[in-house]
């Protein structure tokens, strides 16, 4: 656990860089936390995040593939091309949340 | 004359079945179970099959031998429930009325929604073993195996019993390894997720394992389709991995019937209050066990964690009293890891699986996170526990389903985000 400054504001991140805070998140921070993965962010990334966003909010729990697609009505080629290498990881931490795990 | 009417008569559904029957007056309350199938597979043996540790009569025994007689047992495929009309609708046009529902339909394997999956190699070089057909199908292929690609795969998730995708490698390692083949075999685990480990304490302790037993992790793979003809599977984004035998675990679905109920959510779960257990949609509608849609682990575990929460929730919801029982997440399960050794692990919705003694702090006789023969016998032990104590209901001393932190060893970082 260590914290470190972004976009003007202090956060707490995990040994991978994942917010462990989601109230010290905002857009500017999801801004440079995107621009640390090489990706700069358009309105089909924040299609994404918003969703994740929404989603977690009700659910306690990062959405899938499936659920992108089916609920989020975002296409799995499409996520691709948005989040290249591992969509799901690289979208979340953007987003503030934690990566997607299991339970060991 | 009130009734409670429960879906499915697996782990979940007949464990709920017994604890109801002891605890609602005969005269007051009537209980129905409604399942489909007559035979209830103890699912935690299938893990064995593969490997002839375990045959069909250890993993399979009658339904009704484990549903009380003052329970009325109803054969029959649920079309939907009509929430509305506090009714279920049978395929045979027969109505279910219910005062109270208890959904425990569960998850099944759905080979169908990956492109190919049931192609010509189907149950030949691709098999999951999460049924009984597959493990049988498996074991078959493990004893014709003379070397070559396994690779071992996950889907997507969420998936039943995670941990047993990697027991399944662990178990591949140590048979191979006896019968002289282990080194003409390549083992491959591909996971969706972004490790074979994901929780960063169990990554620690459990990690070195993989590279030990010489298996390679493929991550972050997302399966596309599987090609039949050059035997190798494709994910989305274009990788691919060759097999000679893949063991796959299909994506995991909840009930088709949750659908057309319109209680579903993209994968057929039911939305659940996760302490509760009772639908956010319905005030006489209670879902445990794989159906839910709550982020728990979906295991026989949290189904009899669950149960005993939500009996008590039930005798609670029927007095017209407040919910006085609530659901942490609570699981446990032991992991094979090959040799007559396993682990064991202990976490719940906040606290990620660290070390210590179970049940018994400080005690045990199970250490938590540590590599034991006794983990293992545990392990073998329970499948008596299963048959004989857990279904029918009948407490076990010291296993509660409010996860306990004491005998643990807690780091910080253990403790995980809301």
């Amino acid at each position: 656990m260590s914290q470190k400054q972004i976009a003007g504001v202090t956060i707490d991140v995990n040994d991978e860089g994942y917010m462990t805070n989601h109230a010290q998140w905002n857009r500017d921070v999801a801004a440079a936390l995107a621009k640390e993965e090489g990706i700069d962010l358009t309105e089909g990334h924040w299609k994404v995040l918003d969703f994740i966003d929404k989603d977690f909010k009700e659910k306690s729990a990062v959405p899938g593939m499936r659920r992108m697609n089916k609920v989020g009505g975002i296409e799995t080629k499409e996520l691709y091309s948005l989040f290249p290498n591992g969509p799901i990881k690289k979208a979340t931490k953007i987003a503030g949340y934690p990566k997607p795990v299991s339970c060991v | 004359m009130k009734k409670l009417l429960i879906l499915g008569a697996g782990t979940a559904g007949t464990m709920m079945a017994n604890r109801l029957r002891k605890k609602l007056p005969a005269n007051k309350w009537s209980i129905a179970i409604v399942d489909q199938y007559p035979k209830h597979y103890y699912q935690p043996g299938f893990l064995f099959m593969p490997f002839g540790i375990f045959s069909e009569k250890d993993v399979v025994k009658p339904k009704r031998k484990f549903i009380p007689r003052d329970v009325d047992y109803v054969e029959g495929e649920i079309d939907r429930i009509q929430a509305e009309q506090n009714r279920v609708l049978l395929r045979s046009g027969n109505y279910l009325n219910y005062d109270l529902l208890v959904i425990a339909t569960g998850v099944k394997t759905a080979p169908e929604q990956t492109d190919g999956m049931l192609g010509n190699d189907w149950r030949k070089r691709v098999s999951d073993f999460y049924t009984f057909e597959g493990a049988s199908t498996l074991h078959g292929a493990l004893c014709d195996w003379n070397g070559g690609r396994l690779v071992v795969h996950i889907s997507e998730m969420p998936i039943k019993c995670p941990v047993a995708v990697l027991e399944f490698a662990f178990l591949a390692d140590w048979w191979l390894t006896e019968r002289g083949l282990r080194d003409k075999t390549e083992i491959i685990y591909v996971t969706p997720l972004s490790g074979a480990f994901t929780k960063p304490i169990a990554a620690k302790v459990l990690g070195h394992l993989l590279e030990e037993k010489r298996i390679n992790v493929v991550t972050d793979f997302n399966i596309s389709r599987v090609d039949n003809e050059q035997h190798k599977i494709v994910s989305w984004d274009e990788k691919e991995v060759d097999y000679d035998l893949l063991v796959t675990v299909p994506t995991n679905m909840g009930d088709a019937a949750m659908e057309r109920s319109g209680l579903g959510d993209e994968l057929n779960f039911v939305a659940t209050d996760r302490h509760t257990l009772q639908s956010k949609q319905y005030a006489n509608i209670f879902i445990l066990g794989d159906a839910t849609d709550l982020p728990s682990s979906k295991a026989g575990s949290v189904a009899h964690f669950q149960a005993e929460v939500l009996t008590e929730n039930i005798t609670h919801y029927i007095k017209g009293e407040p919910f006085a029982s609530q659901f942490d997440g609570h699981a446990n399960c032991f992991i094979e890891s090959g040799y007559g050794k396993a682990f064991l692990l202990d976490f719940n919705y906040d606290l990620q699986p660290v070390e210590g003694k179970y049940p018994l702090p400080g005690i045990g006789p199970f250490s938590l996170l540590r590599e034991t023969r006794l983990n293992h016998f545990g392990k073998l032990a329970f499948k008596w526990i299963y048959w004989n104590l857990l279904l029918r209901g009948v407490p076990m001393p010291g296993i509660g389903h409010h996860m306990s932190r004491l005998g643990k060893q807690i780091p910080l970082e253990a403790l995980q985000p809301a």
